[in-house]
């Protein structure tokens, strides 16, 4: 433990395979995209739901909605994980139970989905319904006034027009999910923070490895960001240009 | 727009595919995701190795049980067992009164003292009064937590949490802590690498308390479940007599761990 | 990411439902069931634990509220060098800030912070410098490092945020008060800052609010903050869903105070209609 650099930074730590953690880092930087990608899809469809339910629901959902909507973004989405992580998965196997169905096996990788995709929803919920709220009333009538399906407005009008409105909320809600996936590391499931640790406590190393998982979910944030200036680019076709 | 919906609705399908892929029948063993060398530590492919770590391998292949390796939290393994995350915890958990009320135990499979170090020169032993005004570092929900909040804690130092056993080492290293209380011989262990032998030493062990330090370390089960409990208790005592036990220990250690 | 600034209003929560119209008939209903969950949670979970701890919770919420005060206040006195410097300083300025925030941004606070604590704070001792030096009995301790990183990441959100409302702020108002023959600092200091404050205030609130929901990371670095308590008593208690109940309820609290102090707040200061 002297203090000089020539061993304070021994790169060969990071070599891809073992004695180097690299392949590990890499391995959990997918179990983090792995969850990322899986929890903001559900977030997506539990928000898109969530946001057509706050809008056009009854009375009864739109209430229920707007409880899990504070509740969510109330509290400290650590505690939420903690919360969820065990009474969540913990409660599906109660209820299995009491329909008369074994437990189910619920891998670390799907309770962590879930948890991040419970978060998320609350978040896209809001953010679809500000786009939704965004589409000029007349062309909704207009469809209606078509004889369009309710579904059918959905599908034609309403989602394809407010996809632009979406776009920056949605993105942002992408960059959270990639960075609130490190919070499982609080209850131990291998996504890159935590194996991050286990190498750096491993090797004392602490310094270089944290460094490294840094540079991954950059690097992660950064090719996202080219990804989603694409995307905006495509919704924007045909838009007025703002700003 | 619509492949954009089809690649999310295709992972979405993916990322459940995990619920129903894993629904052999397995027991799943909870090992503390934190490194605890020379038990349990993740190496650099990313598996599980140490004494544990053969000791649960040995104990899964006599009493022919299909064991997968989960690692959990240390500071939730208790609730991960209760809530069916996992089925059995392989985590140097010693049996104690306290843990008794909310999980069951096999057989006692080691036992060690409980031991203090510091930093090389520091006037100091084992006792609460020569540590008062000093901080100790301890690994949260351990018996050590539990035994120093109680004696060294009521005697005027202070007692800091670390979430693994490595975390406190390591500012015990970096003079952030005064102290560390732990398994004597995972200690040891600290105590022979690189950073360990150039910062610290053993000051002593502590004076037993077996309602606190329990009377050594077993498998953690669910309540109820005596059948597992059972074949592993009849496992425990197999190896231990054809040898099995203390080849995989020789290993690790030039002594008993088993302890008396 | 032209939208960022706005979107971060969208999803924080800023506003609590209102309680108008809680006497339409499903409503009742609706808060007839919730009553009846809250008395089963209260009637059929172990909640014998509470009186024992309840010091050392007030202990910890109150960690808790100084680590976002302390925090938020030093935070955005960093943004606002932070914000002004990406509209108008010179380039090197400039990029060091952009690349600062687009790190922190890009990174999760929990990697920051145990970079910052087990990373950078066990070079420390290393230096005997350091070691002897009048600043080792912080350093020594875990907060100064909870504290950076909380702070470092506010700055980094809301100096984003600052740069919007810098750049916000109409060219003819600035050029009215150099016409006045104000120097640059006193348009800086009369029009340019407060105007910019102005712009961001609302935002303030939904960062307050992210603010608090990260404060729990610190417990993982060993502060004892209402998170760390609740945490020893899952452990001592070896109860799994109580204490933490009991926590979401904490910071449902917190949250709600927090988001009618600061409606309260943006109330008392005046805006033009628009």
């Amino acid at each position: 433990m002297a203090a000089d650099p020539g061993t304070l930074i021994d790169w060969s730590l990071l070599a891809l395979s073992p004695p180097g953690w690299g392949g590990v880092l890499l391995g959990g930087l997918l179990n983090s995209i792995k969850i990322a990608v899986g929890g903001y899809a559900l977030g997506l469809a539990l928000g898109t739901g969530g946001a057509f339910g706050k809008l056009y629901g009854g009375p009864v959902l739109k209430d229920l909605l707007e409880v899990y909507t504070t509740l969510v973004r109330a509290i400290p989405e650590l505690v939420l994980i903690l919360l969820l992580y065990y009474a969540g998965t913990d409660l599906l196997n109660q209820m299995l139970a009491a329909m008369g169905y074994g437990p189910v096996d619920i891998s670390g990788l799907a309770a962590g989905i879930f948890v991040i995709g419970v978060v998320q929803g609350a978040y896209s919920t809001e953010v679809l319904r500000g786009a939704i709220k965004a589409v000029p009333a007349g062309q909704i009538e207009a469809a209606r006034a078509y004889g369009m399906s309710p579904a059918q407005i959905m599908r034609r009008i309403t989602l394809p027009a407010m996809l632009p409105h979406a776009i920056p909320g949605l993105s942002n809600l992408w960059l959270i999910a990639t960075k609130d996936t490190a919070l499982l590391a609080v209850v131990g499931f291998s996504e890159l923070t935590l194996v991050t640790r286990q190498a750096a406590g491993s090797t004392k190393a602490y310094l270089l490895f944290f460094c490294a998982a840094g540079a991954l979910y950059l690097a992660l944030t950064l090719v996202s960001n080219v990804v989603i200036r694409i995307i905006e680019a495509r919704a924007r076709r045909g838009m007025a240009a703002t700003a | 727009m619509k492949t954009a919906l089809k690649t999310i609705a295709l992972a979405a399908v993916i990322g459940f595919a995990g619920v129903t892929g894993a629904m052999a029948e397995q027991i799943k063993v909870g090992f503390a995701a934190e490194p605890y060398p020379p038990f349990a530590s993740p190496d650099a492919s990313g598996n599980w190795e140490g004494w544990e770590v053969d000791f649960m391998k040995a104990i899964c292949a006599e009493a022919k049980l299909d064991c997968v390796i989960t690692p959990v939290a240390w500071d939730g393994i208790i609730p991960a067992l209760t809530t069916n995350k996992i089925d059995m915890i392989v985590g140097s958990m010693s049996i104690t009164a306290e843990r008794l009320k909310t999980i069951d135990f096999s057989d006692k499979y080691y036992n060690t003292p409980t031991g203090i170090i510091g930093p090389k020169g520091a006037a100091f032993d084992a006792t609460p009064e020569s540590l008062a005004g000093k901080t100790i570092g301890v690994q949260v929900a351990t018996i050590h937590q539990a035994y120093a909040d109680k004696y060294f804690g009521g005697a005027g130092a202070t007692v800091k949490e670390y979430q693994t056993q490595d975390e406190a080492n390591n500012d015990l290293a970096a003079g952030r802590v005064d102290a560390v209380q732990a398994d004597a011989i995972a200690l040891d262990a600290f105590l022979q690498s690189d950073q360990g032998k150039d910062c610290c030493e053993h000051k002593g062990n502590v004076k037993d308390d077996p309602e606190i330090l329990g009377a050594g370390v077993g498998v953690g089960l669910r309540k109820g479940e005596t059948e597992l409990k059972d074949k592993i208790n009849a496992a425990i005592k197999a190896i231990r007599a054809n040898g099995t036990y203390d080849a995989f220990s020789k290993k690790y250690f030039d002594f008993d761990i088993y302890g008396g | 990411m032209s939208g960022e600034t706005s979107t971060i209003e969208v999803t924080a929560l800023t506003d609590l439902p209102s309680g108008r119209d809680l006497l339409k008939p499903h409503r009742i209903a609706l808060i007839a069931i919730a009553a009846v969950m809250v008395f089963c949670i209260a009637w059929f979970m172990r909640w014998d634990w509470l009186p024992e701890y309840a010091g050392r919770l007030a202990q910890g919420v109150w960690v808790t509220l100084l680590m976002l005060f302390s925090t938020a206040s030093l935070g955005f006195l960093f943004a606002v060098p932070l914000g002004l410097v990406q509209v108008t300083g010179p380039w090197p300025l400039k990029m060091l800030a952009k690349g600062f925030c687009t790190v922190i941004r890009g990174t999760p606070l929990l990697l920051q912070l145990w970079l910052l604590y087990y990373g950078l704070g066990s070079l420390f001792p290393q230096y005997p410098e350091i070691r002897q030096s009048f600043l080792w009995p912080y350093l020594r301790e875990a907060w100064p490092y909870g504290v950076a990183a909380l702070t470092i990441s506010f700055a980094a959100y809301e100096g984003e945020v600052m740069r919007g409302a810098f750049a916000g702020v109409p060219a003819g108002e600035l050029e009215a008060a150099r016409a006045y023959g104000m120097s640059r600092w006193k348009v800086f200091r009369r029009i340019w800052l407060p105007r910019a404050v102005h712009r961001a205030l609302p935002t303030l609130n939904g960062e307050t609010v992210l603010q608090l929901k990260s404060t729990p990371l610190v417990a993982t670095i060993t502060v004892v903050d209402v998170y760390a308590v609740i945490s020893k008593i899952r452990q001592t208690t070896y109860l799994t869903y109580e204490p933490l109940l009991f926590l979401a309820l904490i910071y449902l609290c917190l949250t709600a105070i927090l988001v009618v102090a600061f409606r309260t707040l943006e109330n008392k200061i005046p805006t033009r209609g628009a």
